[in-house]
């Protein structure tokens, strides 16, 4: 135990670097941080579980630091995280009904203008509803601007670097006269925030994050955004910093390469379908521009004709029907396909960087072995160190790589699910389209069947 | 010297009733009878059957390429043991229609002559050939020269122009006819007459409606034709583009194990798509045709009106002329000067003239007074004349004007049907495809 505790620590150090825990955080030394972690350690049954990262993230973690009881229980899932527990997932799981099913539910909505002296935000109401017992209650209602999701994507990340987490809406890029409050971008948003919220939900590693806990739950959040600055950049840094003493992760699993080819072509279809895309509701715009002008001509023309008054009438309002039906085939486009194919064109940036830092935690661990290696090591005591640290990388690495490979097919079946859905709905939206195009001029032509007694010769 | 005419055009343009016939045969108005009698499309078929393609040299010993059109005629009546004749033919290029149509423009000035198709391709989307050479253009022309010739042997007037027949039956006629140049010359002057501005004071109200509803009609049509112009382009713009959609599925199929089948045929859906909107806005450019069969209508319409004014005009200056002589002899006979004239101010400076020069001055008005009565007598014969026939012919012309364009709104409903029954299949298909992913 102690050894662990001690690996852990130096692993700690490592991770820490730096950064210097405010009191707040860990108010108490780094030792009653491990004894914290070692608490919850004592519950795991497999004490060679690398459990830094997520150790890490429970560390910069005020709310957990004072609420033990949850620590205990959120290690317990954090256990799980990893699968290699069989058993106690399909325990899990079958607690859950067998199919995962979902216990916590949410919905972004209400989107309002906050103005405050320095400026002004839209701000989001999030609404959660869960049946588990680690929430105090069974309904929230809490109150959230952009940033704060960006926060919540932030601290998924330090937790789960190698999990694939949702994407959320680029922050505002003044792209052409998109108005950063109009009603359009705003809607825009608020449905990919709540499909971030959802998916984040329905992760099983994922939804048991602390942070998600805190930001459905905690009314104020800007306390606990305060607690440091973001930990992810200065991983970053000191991952840098060693990544400049290696050369590269030098032997990458076969699987990770070709996952790499995958993200790398999936990002290229991503884009080439999103263009299209765009460029579809473009030629649609333009196409319907033109028909709105077109249909009352007709009209005008009927104006100066007797019989042929009906007929022109009714071709005008044929087309103007149609005109009705494309505004509302092209809404589809902009509201459902669209959004689907960025996100995954975004998600496809997640692949990648998920891929990297699976990369970046190897290629540490071969750097510390490489210095393991080389025979520049004068006391036996270093020698040690050093042994303990290779060994918890290697744990890390392994750790990295399964949660990465778990998440990688989960993430998968979703993204066949959603394409798969969206393409389908939006092939049903078309066909709907021509059919009531094809209703209103069967119309129009069963209006023009004159009745025998009426035909002129 | 009434004309009474009352022609019921049924489809094939036969007509039921008779008129009753002017008196003189003058240069301009072959409308001396309307018999009772069916028009020639009753009895002979015409029809314009291949277009050629044939090099030669024009009027500038230049060569040139151009299309000719095999006009093909036969009678409508087999023969008596019942075997139908074989067709007589002969080939024309479309410069011969354009001249046997400035000649019945000439001739008939009362009647609404039917439109040639276009000479160039106007009103033309983006993909749309404005080549005349291009076979698609070829083909529309050959359809249109059909309808005008159609139309022309069904008139209840112009079927029985003799020029007509030898232009359907005599390889020659065009060319040889005697005086015909002549005439052409002396039409070109009353057509260009017919496009210079003068004021008439008493037109008849109708065709002064008349005249108005052609510009109109004008106008709607081509402001019709060019937005249906632009609203093609922008549909082949959207089906286009789907077409990359079938470029990337194709790609994206092979990286996905599980979804290729599915994302291959939807690919391949998407592509059929794109293509398909090629033939669609081809056929529906026989919508487009039509229209623009009546824009030209709208000119031939207010050709009549024009012609109208022009016989009108000539009226009141004849009548104007006859009254301003018969003021200048009541002056010279009572000898006093209520007019200003020439005469009259020399006369004042250089003194009175003779008696035998007053005598034989007032001799030639005398005669001038006669001719100008009969001058005026015979220009208002031939505005009524005009008149008569020509609303005979107005109305003929506004039947058949509802008649065609309801069945070209029909047409064009049933073309939409026929392009959102496609759409239907196509996206019906392509959700399978997107279902089996």
């Amino acid at each position: 135990m102690l050894f662990t505790g001690i690996s852990l620590f130096s692993g700690l150090s490592f991770l820490c670097g730096p950064f210097h825990c405010g009191p707040s955080l860990c108010g108490p030394s780094p030792c009653s941080c491990l004894f914290l972690i070692a608490c919850s350690l004592s519950s795991c049954q497999n004490p060679s579980l690398a459990v830094g990262s997520s150790v890490s993230s429970s560390v910069v973690q005020g709310s957990l630091v004072h609420s033990p009881g949850a620590l205990v229980r959120s290690s317990g899932s954090m256990v799980n995280q990893y699968g290699l527990e069989e058993e106690e997932e399909e325990e899990e799981e079958e607690a859950r009904g067998g199919v995962p099913t979902r216990d916590l539910f949410v919905t972004v909505d209400h989107p309002e203008s906050h103005v405050t002296a320095i400026e002004t935000f839209i701000v989001y109401r999030v609404l959660a509803r869960t049946t588990r017992g680690d929430f105090d209650s069974s309904e929230y209602e809490v109150h959230r601007r952009y940033q704060d999701f960006l926060w919540l994507r932030g601290k998924l990340e330090e937790g789960h670097p190698t999990l694939i987490i949702h994407p959320l809406p680029e922050k505002f890029v003044m792209k052409g006269l998109v108005e950063r409050f109009s009603e359009d971008f705003i809607e825009t948003r608020r449905r990919a925030l709540q499909t971030f919220l959802s998916k984040t939900a329905e992760h099983p590693m994922l939804s048991r994050s602390p942070q998600l806990k805190v930001f459905l739950t905690e009314q104020d959040l800007t306390a606990i955004k305060k607690q440091g600055p973001s930990f992810l950049s200065r991983m970053g840094d000191s991952v840098r910093a060693a990544a400049i003493a290696v050369r590269g992760v030098r032997a990458r699993p076969q699987e990770f390469g070709a996952m790499q080819d995958y993200a790398d072509e999936f990002s290229c279809k991503m884009s080439a379908l999103d263009k299209v895309t765009q460029r579809i509701i473009k030629e649609q715009n333009e196409y319907l521009e033109e028909l709105s002008q077109y249909g009352p001509l007709y009209s005008q023309w009927a104006e100066l004709e007797a019989d042929l008054s009906e007929p022109l009438r009714g071709v005008a309002g044929c087309l103007d029907l149609c005109g009705r039906e494309t505004e509302e085939q092209l809404r589809h486009l902009t509201e459902v396909l669209q959004p689907t194919l960025h996100q995954y064109l975004l998600c496809a940036d997640t692949l990648k960087t998920v891929l990297r830092r699976r990369d970046h935690i190897q290629a540490e661990f071969e750097a510390k072995n490489d210095a393991l290696a080389s025979s520049a090591v004068s006391k036996k005591g270093d020698l040690e160190t050093l042994k303990e640290e290779a060994a918890g990388l290697e744990e890390r690495v392994e750790s990295a790589n399964s949660a990465l490979k778990g998440d990688w097919a989960r993430w998968g079946d979703a993204m066949r699910y959603d394409l798969r859905e969206a393409l389908v709905s939006t092939a049903d939206k078309n066909q709907d389209y021509y059919e009531k195009c094809l209703a209103v001029w069967e119309t129009f032509l069963l209006s023009q069947k004159t009745p025998p007694g009426q035909e002129e010769d | 010297m009434i004309l009474l005419a009352s022609s019921i055009p049924t489809a094939l343009g036969s007509v039921k009733l008779t008129a009753v016939s002017t008196e003189q045969n003058n240069g301009w108005n072959h409308l001396t009878s309307l018999y009772i009698s069916t028009n020639l499309s009753s009895r002979l078929e015409v029809s314009v059957a291949e277009t050629e393609k044939r090099n030669g040299k024009n009027a500038m010993n230049m060569q040139e390429t151009f299309t000719v059109y095999l006009v093909e005629t036969r009678p409508v009546e087999p023969l008596a043991d019942g075997r139908q004749l074989a067709p007589d033919s002969l080939w024309r290029r479309y410069s011969e229609f354009e001249i046997l149509r400035s000649y019945l423009l000439v001739t008939y000035p009362a009647v609404v002559v039917s439109p040639l198709p276009e000479k160039r391709a106007e009103f033309v989307w983006h993909k749309l050939s404005a080549d005349n050479m291009d076979p698609d253009f070829v083909e529309r022309r050959r359809v249109g020269l059909e309808n005008f010739l159609q139309r022309v042997t069904s008139h209840p007037v112009l079927s029985h122009d003799s020029l007509l027949y030898q232009f359907l039956t005599e390889v020659s006629a065009t060319s040889s006819r005697p005086g015909s140049h002549d005439e052409l010359m002396k039409a070109d002057s009353r057509l260009r007459a017919l496009s210079a501005t003068f004021r008439v004071r008493n037109p008849d109200r109708r065709f002064v409606e008349m005249k108005h509803y052609s510009d109109e009609l004008q106008s709607h049509t081509s402001q019709l034709l060019r937005a249906r112009a632009r609203v093609a382009d922008r549909l082949y713009g959207v089906y286009k583009v789907h077409g990359n959609y079938g470029r990337v599925f194709s790609e994206w199929s092979v990286l996905e194990k599980q979804m290729g089948d599915g994302l291959q045929s939807a690919g391949h859906h998407m592509d059929a798509y794109a293509a398909s909107i090629d033939d669609i806005l081809e056929e529906a450019e026989h919508y487009g045709d039509q229209l623009k069969e009546y824009l030209f209508y709208a000119e031939a319409l207010r050709a009549v009106c024009r012609k109208h004014e022009l016989s009108q005009y000539e009226l009141e200056l004849a009548c104007q002329d006859l009254l301003s002589k018969k003021q200048q002899r009541e002056e010279l006979a009572t000898g006093s000067v209520r007019t200003f004239s020439l005469k009259g101010m020399t006369s004042k400076l250089f003194g009175q003239e003779a008696p035998e020069q007053r005598e034989a001055r007032l001799h030639l008005l005398e005669e001038q007074i006669r001719e100008g009565e009969q001058a005026v007598e015979e220009r208002r014969s031939e505005c009524q004349v005009h008149v008569g026939g020509a609303w005979v012919d107005v109305q003929r012309f506004r039947q058949q004007k509802d008649r065609d364009i309801r069945e070209a709104l029909i047409g064009y409903a049933l073309m939409q049907i026929s392009m959102c029954k496609k759409g239907v299949q196509m996206w019906s298909n392509t959700k399978e495809c997107f279902l089996k992913m």
